[in-house]
This record gives structure tokens, C-alpha cells and sequence, in this order.
């Protein structure tokens, strides 16, 4: 083992590691007693300088390399991957550099960079037990961030229920990889494949399926898994919330599609309409199925945007695990566009919610009332976020959906098998229109209740927005530019 | 050349978006130059392009390659009539909404939003980019209507955007099997139109495939039975919503119709051919006749664009020459004569006398208050009964003519349906302005009634003068579109498939 190599493998997490540690001393050291504005500036200026610097090692890794053995694999993709995720880190720690909601500035900045290290190595791993280590290391980073505000009860009972959720699915998710290491005997996702190729189907193995699935399924917040997002979203501090809908899914679902299509390569099966096979691939159809239809109709009746949003990811989830479960190349560049336009949109919707929570006191859809007038700038990066949420051209919302859905009704092309599924999600995506819209009549079509002052943004904000809103228009308008990493 | 239309229309809204807010005679005069420059490039493009017959390339670049979608502008002659008409009541809703005093620079983004993506969808020849364009349209009908309209505006405008995102979405389906079918097939993704065209996509699937984005195009034509959104979206909408609504909007679903679904799946046509002419007749009889019984002025206009747009409906189902150039004829005249009806509804007469019941109007001798608005109803009634001298005429009269060697009894049954279009029409025109009921007292109305302003006057001028000129010469546009029907593009399906 060249631990050389090693380390330039892991340059880009050994570089966040250390701005941890450095956000953290000068937070307690030379920031002691400065005020709040002053810490959170500080603060985020050293995480911001360290994801950089961190992403500039992404870029110059050059080739592939895999210095332990599946513990560590780095290629362009997961390259790109890191540098997507250092960027979502970015925006995340921009959108908190305005929040009120705590005192401990350099905790919760060295949690973010922990999350998303633990969120870098997971795209990096091609071996069960790193995968789930760094699940865990970004898992636990998320629970502490979710219960953050202290001074809201609904923030601990936002977290503790998260926890107790995650806990449970990462227990499935263990025993799932219990019995695939006791079926093939290794734990390295290629040789997992290889034993298990040819070999009868065994009813172990759909355990081990079905347990995997649960415990991703929780990850990415799919039905029926997916009972802690809505109270996560809402008791959470919206930066946190934030994070979770963006970076962690991205990553979720990588590894996701990773996992299915390369270890369980064997066991795909079908979930072709009138060919059904059993495999991973039905039980991600159902799994889809559910999530799009439940996530679609419960969000209609929410009255709470965060909410909203919560249940508008489930159904987003839904969508993604068609690119999932069509299990070709062109599906999982299309997923990966899907998701990581999908992240910088959720990004951009929950930056938008938690000024207007700071300004007016809640998330309800009244607390919208007349957005337009009382914030034009804002407002029309909501209408931005929201119209690319709800798949309207040419944003990228509506390019990464066409992709997954073509990608998808294209996997069976001779006899158009998934198109159940297509269709299923596109007319559930006609319906998710109407919540959205519902947003959008509070902002553009009612008044402010009578003298409502106008909102201020701060600033870094404000500027966090129109990036967010800019690169929603840039790459709906010209995907390519996104499209040849991936 | 006519890719500007287009751009200038968003350069218009980006301008709009950076006034200041008060700046509310800067953006209607603003919109205006936008809407005039937007118009004049459609003309002199027009005048440019060699042979209508072909389809002319605009521009075309790599987009999204791995699916195969590109930038393709083009235009054929269709598309030329169309886009004139757009260029024609983009103007004309400008100068009919002049008086717009709330929130004016929003309302002209929006509306100038709203125009930029019909002329997108007129010059797309990639079906994704059509789309796009197609749904791009959807978000400021919505806010034009929930925001500046009348009646009921936020019903209205969400039953509009839903009708509109069902039926695009019932497309969407559609246009992915056929991409997956039609790469299978060929071996390698395209979303051109041209390349799509030439596919022989097999019966069974055509059977389905059809329907499904012809109903999609046709919920925005007005097709009965899911026509219903279209009297309560003019309704409320602001008048020049109404009048973009009939005079474009609807245009838009019956060229998805003719351009995607009839053009990509002939031989589905031939299966389907007299389910739609059914239905289209039924659209057009029952639009009339519901049309006679309206308290409501706006409602008879908005029932009398059902029954207009069955004609169009009926033209493409006949699938013969004459009977789709009647159809697209049809799509530009009624686009003139339903902008200039809700122009005298919403504009004239709403606007000043706050009431749209007969009721009430019987009782104001707008006639002899407002003589402009009077003459100018009847002109326009007249051109809307099919009166010869207008534009209507030619194209009923083709519709019907290439029905009749298809569909004879239907086309008996349509026939009704114009003279009960001419009973309505003359309704409205006595009760509306020339009721001789006589006034009891002077009930309120001691303020006379605003004069009919000079946006006003040239708006109308223009739109009767563009009716007069093609019913006159109806040769202008019948060049453009009787050697486009001729082309390559839609030999399979006026020559007959493999059915």
C-alpha cells in the first residue's frame, strides 16, 4: 500500500478535515466574545476558503485510481460528484451566514464540512462496510444539524425522530449487508457481483434486497420510508433542512444506483408491465410508484411550505428512482443531472422560505401573501425554484425530468415495458403543477396583508439566490455544459 | 430573420423587468415598439423567404445531443400565417389594454412572455423545442388572468393552467414513446420534426399514440368535451388575455394538432378521422347553441370561439387539401375576428360600463353612446357569421367544401350550426346596442361614458381592415399554405399510408 497515494486519493476530504478543525479553533479562540454577525462572517469566509481549496483537488486528480482495494475509488465522475457536493456545502453554509437560530457558529459550520466529508467519501466507496461508515458519519452530522435551534422544541423533536428513524434503516441496512457478505462472501461491491453471478436465485438474496432498499429508501425519504422528512423539514433550521434535501440525496442516490446496478447486477429482474421478473428492479418500481403518487397528493393539502417542500421531495425521489431502476448509462446520467438540478433548485426554495420565516415569522402559504411586492427580487427567484421544481421548461427542472423519463421509457424499447411507470409519473407531475402554483397565487396574484413593510435580504443571500437561480436558467437552457461530466 | 420575433419579444420583457416601478406610460409604450418591432420582422420575413412550400431553416444547433434535440427554427407557410397573426394581435392587445393602471410593467412582461413563446411554438421544427415553447406560454396565461382579470379570475385562470398542463403533459407521454419507438427503429435519437416525420411508426402503436397528443393539443383548441375552460378562462381574463387567448392561444393547440400529431402519425389519423369530426361538429353546434342563450356578453363570445375553432377542428379532420387550408385559414381568421369581438366586449363596453349582462346593457342605448363600438360590433359580427367580403367566408366555406366529400351529413350538421352562429350574433348585436327598450329612469349613469380612445380606434381599424383584406384576396395567405400542404412534409398524410 503506497500511503502516498492515499493520501492524493483523499486530498480533497484530508483538505475539509482540516478546515473542520480550523473553523472550530478559530471560532473558540480568536472569535470569543466578538458578535454574532462577526462569528457566522468569520466563520463561514474559513469553510467557504477550505471547500474551495478542496475542490480545486478535485480538479487536479487526474485518471483513475484505486489505491485500497474499493475502499477509495476516484474517477472524473466521482470527482465531479465531490465538486457538486463541495459546491452544495458552499451555498448551504451562504444561506445559513444570515440565521439566527444559534449561538454555536463553529459547531454547526464543522458539522456541515462533516457531513458533506462524510457525503464525499460515500461517493468515493465501492465496499459495504466504508459505505456505511461514511452513511454514518454524514447521517450523524445530519441529526445534530436538524436539532440545532435550541430554542425550538419542534427542532428536537424534528431530530430525535429523525434519529430514531435513521437508526432503525441503518440497522436494516447492516443486516442487508450482513447477509450479502454471507452469501458472496466479500464485501467489495464488484467481487460481491462476480460471486454471485450464475448461482441460483436465493431467497436470501431478496432479503438482502428488499433490506438495502429499505434502508437507502429512508435516505432518499421514499415511500414508505419516508415518515421523518416532513417533521425533519419543518422543525429543522432551514439551512439544515436544506442541506439535507440537497446534498445528502445527491449522494444517496448515487450510491443508490452503485450498489443496485453493481452488486446486485445479477439480480436486476424486471419490472416490465406484463414481464415481471422478481430482482431489485420491481421492488424499486413499487417503492417509485408509492412515493410519486403519496408525495404528489398529500403535498396539495400542506399549508406549510416547508412541508410542502418536504412532501414535493418525496415525490422527487419517486421521480429519481425511475433513473434508477432503468439501469442503463444514458438513465444514470440522466439521474445525476436530475439530482444535482434538483438539489441547487430545493437549495434556492429553502434559502427563499427562511428569509420570509425571518421576516414574517412562519413558512405558512400566507406568510407569501403579496411576496412579489414586498420583495420583487426574491419572489422571482422563487418563481424561478419552484417552476423548475414543478418541471416547467426551460429550466432545469423540466430538461432533468424528460432525461430520467426518456431514459426510463427507452430501457425496454422494443416493447415500451416501463411505460406504466412513465406515465404514472407524468401525470403526477401534472398534478404537483397545482401545488406549486398555489405557492406562486400567494406571491404574484394576492396583496400583503395591509402595511406590510417591504422585506430586506441580506445581501449574501440575496447573491446566493440569483446564483442558485441563475444556474437553474443556465442549465435548463443549455444542459450540455452539466451533461458531458456525468 | 424570424428568430427575432421571438428574441425581441424576451428582450422585451428583460427591458420591462428593469423599469422602475412607477414607469407605467414608459412599459406600455415599450410593449408597444416591442410588439410592432416583433410584427414587422414577422413581415418582412415573411416576404423573404423564398418558397413557402419548403420548410426554411432559421437556424439549427446541437441542444441536448444525447437525446437528440437541437435549436431548430424553420418556417413553412403555415407557419407564416400564423406567425402574422400573432405579430397582427400581439399588436392589437397592446393598444386594447392601454388603460392598464395596476401594476402595468408586470402585466406587459407577462403579456409579452406570453407572445414570445407563441411565436416559439409557430417556428420549432424539434418537437422538444416546441414543447418547451408550448409550456413556456402556460405560466403568464396564469398570472395575466389571476392577476388583471375580472369574473372569477382565480378559478378561471387555474382551470385554464390545468387544462393547459394536462393536455401538455398527455403530449409529453406521447412524444416519449415515440421518441423510444421511433430511435428502435432508426438506430439513432432524434427529436427533429422532419427526421420524425419519416418514420413509419407501426398501426398499433399509432392506434394509441395518436390520440393521446391530439387530444393534448386539442384540449387548448377548444375541442369539445374539453372545451370548458376556454368560456370561463375569456371570462375572466383581461381583455387583452381574452383576446390573445382566442386569437392565439387556441391557435396554439390546433397547430400541435396539424404540425406534431397529424404530421408524425397519418396513418393514427385516418383511424381516429371521424371520431374528431364528430366531435368537432358537436363542438361547433353545441358552442352555437349554448352561445344564443347567454346572459353574459363575454359568454357568447366565449361559446361562439368554441364553435369557431370546431370549423378548424373539422378542416383537419377532413385530411384533403381544401379542407386543411380552410383550417389554417380558419385559425387566422377567427384569430382576427374573436380579438376584435372581445376587444368590443372587454374593452368598449365592460371597461366603461362595469356590466356585461344583456340585461343591463339593453337598458344603456350603447348604440347611440358609443356609435364606434356599435359599427364596430357589427363589423365585426358580420365577419363572424361568415358574411363573403370576410375573412371567415373563405374559410368556412373551404372547411365545409372539403368536409363535404368526406363526411356529407356532418357536414349538414355544421351547417346549422352557422345559422345559429348568425341567431347569437345578431342577439348580442340588438341587446347589446341597439335594444329599443326603453330607459325607465337614469338609474346611476349620470356620468357619461368615456369616448372610445384613439388606441382604441386604430386597434379596431387594424383588425377589420386585416379581415377585410383577406377576405378580399384570401390568395395572400392560400399561397402561403396551399404549396406548404403540397410538400414532402405532409404527402403521407393527404396521400394516404399504408392503410
Amino acid at each position: 500500500m503506497n500511503y502516498f497515494e492515499v493520501l492524493r486519493a483523499a486530498a480533497p476530504e484530508t483538505v475539509l478535515t482540516i478546515t473542520v478543525l480550523l473553523v472550530l479553533a478559530v471560532d473558540l479562540t480568536a472569535l470569543r466574545g466578538e458578535s454574532m454577525a462577526r462569528r457566522f462572517g468569520t466563520g463561514a469566509m474559513v469553510s467557504i476558503v477550505g471547500c474551495l481549496m478542496a475542490s480545486v483537488f478535485t480538479f487536479t486528480q487526474y485518471g483513475s485510481s484505486d489505491p485500497l482495494h474499493g475502499l477509495l475509488i476516484v474517477n472524473p465522475l466521482t470527482d465531479f460528484l465531490k465538486l457538486v457536493l463541495l459546491v452544495l456545502a458552499i451555498f448551504t453554509v451562504m444561506i445559513s451566514a444570515s440565521g439566527k437560530f444559534t449561538e454555536h457558529v463553529g459547531e454547526y459550520l464543522a458539522l456541515v464540512l462533516l457531513a458533506t466529508i462524510g457525503l464525499m467519501f460515500l461517493v468515493s466507496a465501492e465496499d459495504l462496510l466504508m459505505i456505511f461508515i461514511s452513511l454514518e458519519l454524514a447521517s450523524l452530522s445530519l441529526y445534530i444539524l436538524t436539532a440545532f435551534n435550541k430554542r425550538s422544541a419542534r427542532s428536537s423533536e424534528a431530530a430525535l425522530k429523525y434519529f430514531l428513524f435513521g437508526g432503525m434503516s441503518a440497522a436494516f441496512l447492516l443486516f442487508g449487508f450482513s447477509l450479502l457478505y454471507g452469501l458472496s462472501g466479500s464485501i467489495n461491491l464488484v467481487e460481491i457481483a462476480a460471486n454471485l453471478a450464475g448461482k441460483q436465485p436465493d431467497p436470501l438474496l431478496l432479503v438482502a434486497i428488499v433490506t438495502t432498499v429499505i434502508g437507502f429508501g429512508f435516505k432518499v425519504a421514499a415511500v414508505p420510508f419516508h415518515l421523518w422528512a416532513p417533521d425533519a423539514y419543518e422543525g429543522a433550521p432551514t439551512p439544515s433542512a436544506a442541506f439535507i434535501a440537497s446534498g445528502s440525496k445527491v449522494a444517496s442516490f448515487y450510491i443508490l444506483a452503485k450498489i443496485l446496478a453493481l452488486g446486485f447486477a445479477s439480480a436486476a429482474g424486471s419490472a416490465v408491465w406484463h414481464g415481471y421478473v422478481s430482482g431489485w428492479t420491481p421492488v424499486i418500481a413499487v417503492v417509485a410508484a408509492l412515493s410519486m403518487v403519496l408525495g404528489n397528493l398529500t403535498a396539495i393539502v400542506q399549508s406549510s411550505v416547508k412541508r410542502l417542500l418536504a412532501y414535493s421531495a418525496i415525490a422527487h425521489a419517486g421521480y429519481m428512482l425511475l433513473g434508477v431502476l432503468a439501469n442503463t448509462p444514458p438513465s444514470l446520467s440522466a439521474l445525476l443531472f436530475y439530482v444535482i438540478t434538483y438539489a441547487l433548485t430545493v437549495l434556492g426554495a429553502f434559502g427563499v422560505v427562511a428569509v420570509v420565516e425571518e421576516a414574517t415569522g412562519g413558512d405558512a402559504l400566507a406568510n407569501f401573501a403579496g411576496l412579489s411586492r414586498r420583495a420583487p427580487g426574491l419572489s422571482l427567484c422563487l418563481l424561478v425554484f419552484l417552476l423548475s421544481l414543478g418541471g416547467i421548461p426551460p429550466l432545469a427542472g423540466f430538461i432533468g425530468k424528460f432525461l430520467v423519463f426518456s431514459a426510463a421509457a427507452g430501457a425496454d424499447a422494443n416493447h415500451l415495458g416501463l411505460l406504466w411507470l412513465v406515465i404514472l409519473a407524468i401525470v403526477m407531475s401534472a398534478v404537483s403543477f397545482y401545488y406549486y402554483l398555489q405557492v406562486l397565487k400567494q406571491a404574484y396574484v394576492l396583496n400583503a396583508p395591509e402595511g406590510a413593510p417591504a422585506i430586506k435580504v441580506p445581501p449574501v443571500m440575496m447573491l446566493t439566490l440569483i446564483l442558485l437561480a441563475a444556474l437553474v436558467i443556465l442549465l435548463g437552457c443549455a444542459p450540455g455544459l452539466l451533461l458531458r461530466f456525468l | 430573420m424570424l428568430a427575432w420575433t421571438i428574441y425581441i419579444s424576451f428582450i422585451g420583457v428583460l427591458v420591462l423587468m428593469l423599469l422602475p416601478r412607477e414607469a407605467a406610460r414608459a412599459a406600455r409604450i415599450i410593449a408597444l415598439l416591442t410588439a410592432i418591432a416583433g410584427c414587422v420582422v414577422a413581415f418582412v420575413g415573411a416576404a423573404q423567404l423564398p418558397n413557402p412550400g419548403e420548410v426554411a431553416t432559421i437556424i439549427k444547433v446541437p441542444w441536448i445531443p444525447a437525446i437528440g434535440a437541437s435549436f431548430y427554427l424553420a418556417a413553412d407557410g403555415i407557419s407564416l400565417v400564423l406567425v402574422v397573426l400573432t405579430g397582427l394581435a400581439a399588436i392589437a392587445g397592446i393598444l386594447f389594454s392601454w388603460n392598464i393602471e395596476k401594476r402595468t410593467k408586470e402585466f406587459f412582461a407577462f403579456y409579452l412572455a406570453l407572445i414570445g413563446g407563441v411565436y416559439g411554438v409557430f417556428l420549432s421544427f424539434d418537437v422538444l423545442l416546441l414543447f418547451v415553447f408550448y409550456e413556456l406560454t402556460i405560466i403568464p396565461k396564469y398570472f395575466l388572468i389571476a392577476r388583471w382579470g375580472s369574473t372569477r379570475k382565480e378559478y378561471g385562470a387555474m382551470k385554464l393552467a390545468l387544462f393547459s398542463f394536462v393536455g401538455s403533459h398527455l403530449v409529453l407521454i406521447g412524444l416519449i414513446a415515440a421518441w423510444v419507438v421511433a430511435r428502435a427503429q432508426t438506430g439513432h435519437a432524434s427529436l427533429d420534426l422532419m427526421e420524425l416525420s419519416k418514420v413509419s411508426f407501426p398501426l398499433g402503436f399509432q392506434h394509441w399514440v395518436f390520440p393521446l397528443i391530439f387530444i393534448g393539443f386539442a384540449i387548448l383548441a377548444g375541442m369539445w368535451p374539453f372545451h370548458t375552460w376556454a368560456p370561463t378562462g375569456h371570462v375572466a381574463a383581461p381583455t387583452a388575455g381574452s383576446m390573445l387567448l382566442a386569437g392565439v392561444v387556441m391557435k396554439l393547440g390546433a397547430y400541435g394538432c396539424l404540425r406534431v400529431a397529424m404530421v408524425l402519425f397519418p396513418d393514427g389519423v385516418r383511424m381516429w378521422q371521424h371520431e374528431i369530426a364528430t366531435l368537432a361538429v358537436i363542438g361547433i353546434v353545441y358552442g352555437a347553441g349554448v352561445a344564443l342563450v347567454q346572459r353574459d356578453f363575454k359568454f357568447v363570445i366565449g361559446y361562439s370561439s368554441v364553435s369557431h375553432m370546431g370549423f378548424v377542428l373539422l378542416g383537419l379532420a377532413t385530411l384533403n387539401t381544401i379542407g386543411l387550408s380552410g383550417a389554417v385559414l380558419q385559425m387566422f381568421s377567427h384569430g382576427i375576428i374573436a380579438g376584435l369581438l372581445f376587444a368590443v366586449v372587454g374593452r368598449m363596453v365592460y371597461d366603461r360600463t362595469h356590466t356585461r349582462d344583456f340585461n343591463d346593457l339593453q337598458t344603456m342605448q350603447l348604440g347611440k353612446v358609443l356609435p364606434f363600438a356599435g359599427v364596430t360590433f357589427v363589423l365585426a359580427g358580420v365577419a363572424s357569421m361568415g358574411l363573403p367580403g370576410f375573412s371567415g367566408f373563405v374559410a368556412e366555406l373551404q372547411v365545409l367544401w372539403g368536409a363535404w366529400t368526406v363526411f356529407p351529413r356532418m357536414t349538414i350538421l355544421a351547417g346549422v350550426g352557422i345559422v345559429v352562429g348568425v341567431a347569437y350574433t345578431l342577439r348580442a348585436m340588438q341587446k347589446a346596442f341597439y335594444s329599443d327598450t326603453v330607459v325607465p329612469e337614469q338609474s346611476g349613469h349620470d356620468h357619461p361614458l368615456e369616448p372610445i380612445s384613439t388606441p382604441e380606434r386604430i386597434g379596431a381599424a387594424m383588425l377589420i381592415a386585416a379581415s377585410l383584406i383577406i377576405g378580399l384576396f384570401p390568395g395572400l395567405l392560400l399561397n402561403w399554405i396551399q404549396p406548404c400542404l403540397n410538400s414532402p412534409l405532409f404527402e403521407r398524410l393527404l396521400k394516404g399510408g399504408s392503410l
